[in-house]
């Protein structure tokens, strides 16, 4: 039903200075949907909200409005309004001729645009501020005049812009139960962008998970929560465990060398999967009989509501347990997991796969760097070929400049007893690293690939 | 003993500042044609120069009336031209940004004596006759860049979003600019106007190159070829006199303004 969409966008793809900040963006947006573009800084949603907006014309693609393409509209002329992250009222301006901005632009009559005015005071609960200067307002109010100021044109659709991001946690709490109930009243379609993942969870009817320019998953809060599609989500909402592990059939997976009951069909028989339990959904029990697996608590952390353990479990892996009750650091425990909490995810790789081409007897050009390989039989000087290398081969070295190519560590995800690690090389090629050492998000890296880690097979037969 | 030396350094200081200023002030109410001679008090200079009966006729009125008039075009011009450059120059990025910053600031630097021969030779050289026009587009050229240094800070501190939030409200670009950027940089343009006003009153050399040969005499102009003349026109005292308290008064007025100001924001 196409009549049901308010937004459709299409093939929307976006650079800046050569760098692809949206890359083949689709989705559509249902009429009063109340929709969060979510993912970290930098994955492009604040882009992809002010193309919406018309602030930034896309390279390629359309932004279907109510059936129209609306691309090549100005943002003067589009029927939508924005509520920005720094608020961006006007100063010179009291809030009554901010509010009335717009309306006085549109050249209503001045008893409608007073009626309609008042009317959102009154909606943002500001009723005595109207002649109040906006720089004597604090955030949280000034806030609420900017809201105001969008939704009184009655717009198509309200995008907000990190709204929230500047004010306090407090604040921003009893913001987002207000907004959720102008959403309700106004039954207008909002757009959302955050990096604020419980919020997102909080607000939406649906979220958009985005990275590197990419959509990741789209869903309900409550599927994108329980049912990550990749590593990405599942350690981007919420706190998780995410493991390797191994589908022995359907509904049976093995992971922390343990074999569990669990939901998920069709992935195959002996197919190598990555797993997520969240950390409330393993359980303590005092029955050997409901036992899976033993472990021993290494720390226990009060966090308010909950208990935050960590347990090295008896086949060495360490994994996240959130309780209402402690236990003290030492306790050997028993423990399992229902088979509805376990989420089994398609690995999205198993490998490192490069395109090369040979240099030598014994050098291969990858990621644009010379590396020495071991003596290749059937391959000669020029020869397109594939490079393999596995996550545990490739060495990562304190200094850049040790390495064969320089690169930085872009993500990092635990999986209970190593490290895996997406290192991003000065070239901009993506290399993906196990290991046990300890590293941080944005270090720099030099990575070296021992020559008989790396194999190689002809391109094309 | 100390703070006596202190003190008394500060007033000689003063005093050697202010006291040409002072010796004019007190000579302007007398009648004598030299400057030093006290003939009696008299205010006969300031009848004179309000009606016209001047030492050198009409001439010094005109002139003043040139100066106030060139001062008023040009700075107006200045800070609409100046105002739109910082403009476009903040939406710049990277190097060009800075290239063009630097260009701007180079008319500032250049020296007045330059600038006012170049001037003369880029008019002479295509036959542009020479007279207000001429000096009118060349008080513009060194007043503008002025504007823009004094408007771009504003622009610096201003949200980059509200240009934004008025589009997105649905204003054109030319309303947008008019509604909410203008009366963002508002201040920035005063200072902007102000000192493009004072830049121009202040003028000489640059004035003395394209004013032409048709007689056009601004007071700068015309204190310098009256004193070649031999001895000031006497009613150029008062005259001095006159601007000297307006701006007294002027300087008086901005800085109470801006001490509200200051005062107002600290009390939010």
């Amino acid at each position: 039903m196409a009549n049901d969409y308010i937004i459709d966008i299409q093939h929307l793809s976006k650079s800046f200075g050569g760098v692809k900040v949206l890359d083949d963006i689709n989705f559509y947006i249902r009429r009063g949907e109340f929709i969060t573009l979510l993912g970290p800084s930098g994955c492009g949603k604040t882009t992809l909200l002010r193309q919406i907006a018309g602030f930034i014309a896309p390279d390629e693609g359309k932004i279907l409005l109510e059936g129209k393409d609306i691309s090549g509209i100005p943002p003067y002329e589009r029927p939508l309004n924005t509520v920005f992250q720094r608020y961006a009222l006007f100063p010179h301006l009291d809030v009554y001729d901010n509010i009335a901005f717009g309306l006085k632009l549109q050249k209503l009559p001045a008893d409608e645009i007073e009626k309609r005015v008042k009317r959102m005071l009154k909606m943002v609960s500001m009723t005595d501020y109207e002649d109040r200067s906006v720089d004597s307002l604090s955030g949280g109010q000034q806030q609420r005049v900017a809201i105001a100021r969008a939704l009184v044109n009655y717009p198509k659709v309200l995008l907000l812009d990190e709204p929230l991001a500047a004010l306090d946690l407090k604040m921003r709490k009893d913001m987002q139960l207000e907004l959720k109930e102008i959403h309700r009243k106004m039954g207008i379609t909002f757009i959302y962008v955050t990096h604020d993942q419980e919020e997102a969870l909080t607000l939406s009817d649906t979220i958009v998970v985005m990275s590197e320019g990419k959509i990741q998953q789209i869903g309900t809060p409550i599927d994108i929560y329980n049912e990550p599609v990749n590593c990405f989500v599942a350690d981007f909402i919420g706190e998780s465990n995410i493991l390797k592990g191994r589908m022995i059939r359907d509904r049976r997976v093995a992971f922390i060398k343990h074999e569990f009951d669990c939901v998920d069909e069709g992935f195959g028989e002996d197919v190598p999967v990555d797993v997520v339990v969240r950390p409330e959904d393993i359980y303590f029990t005092k029955d050997p009989a409901k036992c899976q697996f033993k472990a021993k608590v290494n720390s226990c952390i009060f966090k308010g509501v909950h208990y935050e353990m960590w347990v090295d479990t008896d086949s060495g892996y360490e994994l996240m347990i959130q309780d209402y009750d402690p236990y003290e650091v030492g306790t050997e425990v028993m423990l399992y997991i229902d088979p509805d909490d376990i989420q089994v995810m398609h690995k999205e790789r198993t490998r490192n796969v490069f395109d090369g081409k040979m240099v030598d007897e014994t050098h291969v050009e990858i990621m644009g760097a010379e590396f020495e390989c071991l003596p290749q039989e059937g391959l000669a000087e020029g020869d397109e070929v594939l490079a393999e290398i596995r996550f545990e081969d490739v060495d990562l070295l304190d200094h850049q400049e040790d390495g064969v190519v320089a690169g930085e560590v872009h993500f990092l995800l635990y999986k209970g007893d190593h490290y895996h690690l997406t290192i991003l090389t000065d070239d901009g090629y993506h290399i993906w690293v196990d290991t046990n050492d300890i590293w941080d998000k944005g270090d720099l890296v030099g990575v070296n690939i021992a020559p008989k880690a790396i194999k190689l097979s002809k391109r094309n037969d | 003993m100390k703070k006596f030396i202190a003190k008394a350094y500060l007033w000689i200081l003063l005093g050697l500042l202010y006291a040409p200023l002072v010796f004019i002030a007190i000579f302007s109410f007398t009648e004598a044609r030299v400057l030093g001679n006290w003939t009696g008090f008299s205010t006969q200079l300031y009848t004179n120069l309000f009606t016209g009966n001047a030492g050198g006729g009409s001439a010094l009125l005109s002139a003043v009336r040139n100066t106030l008039l060139i001062a008023l075009i040009a700075s107006l011009v200045s800070t609409l031209l100046g105002t739109v450059a910082a403009v476009g120059i903040h939406n710049m990025k990277g190097r060009s940004k800075a290239a063009v910053q630097f260009v701007n600031n180079i008319p500032m630097i250049n020296p007045d004596i330059i600038t006012g021969v170049s001037l003369f030779l880029l008019f002479v050289f295509p036959h542009f006759s020479q007279g207000y026009v001429t000096v009118v587009l060349a008080h513009i050229t060194f007043c503008t860049p002025y504007v823009v240094l004094s408007v771009m800070p504003k622009l610096a501190q201003m949200n980059p979003n509200i240009y934004e939030a008025a589009l997105d409200l649905g204003a054109k670009p030319s309303q947008a600019f008019w509604k909410v950027l203008v009366p963002e940089l508002r201040p920035g343009m005063v200072t902007g106007f102000l000192l493009s006003f004072t830049m121009s009153i202040d003028d000489f050399a640059v004035t003395f190159f394209t004013r032409g040969t048709i007689g056009l005499d601004t007071l700068s102009t015309y204190i310098y070829t009256d004193a070649r003349k031999g001895g000031l026109t006497p009613e150029l005292r008062p005259l001095m006199t006159i601007i000297f308290l307006l701006v007294l008064v002027l300087l008086v007025v901005f800085n109470i303004r801006q001490h509200r100001a200051v005062a107002k924001s600290q009390a939010k």
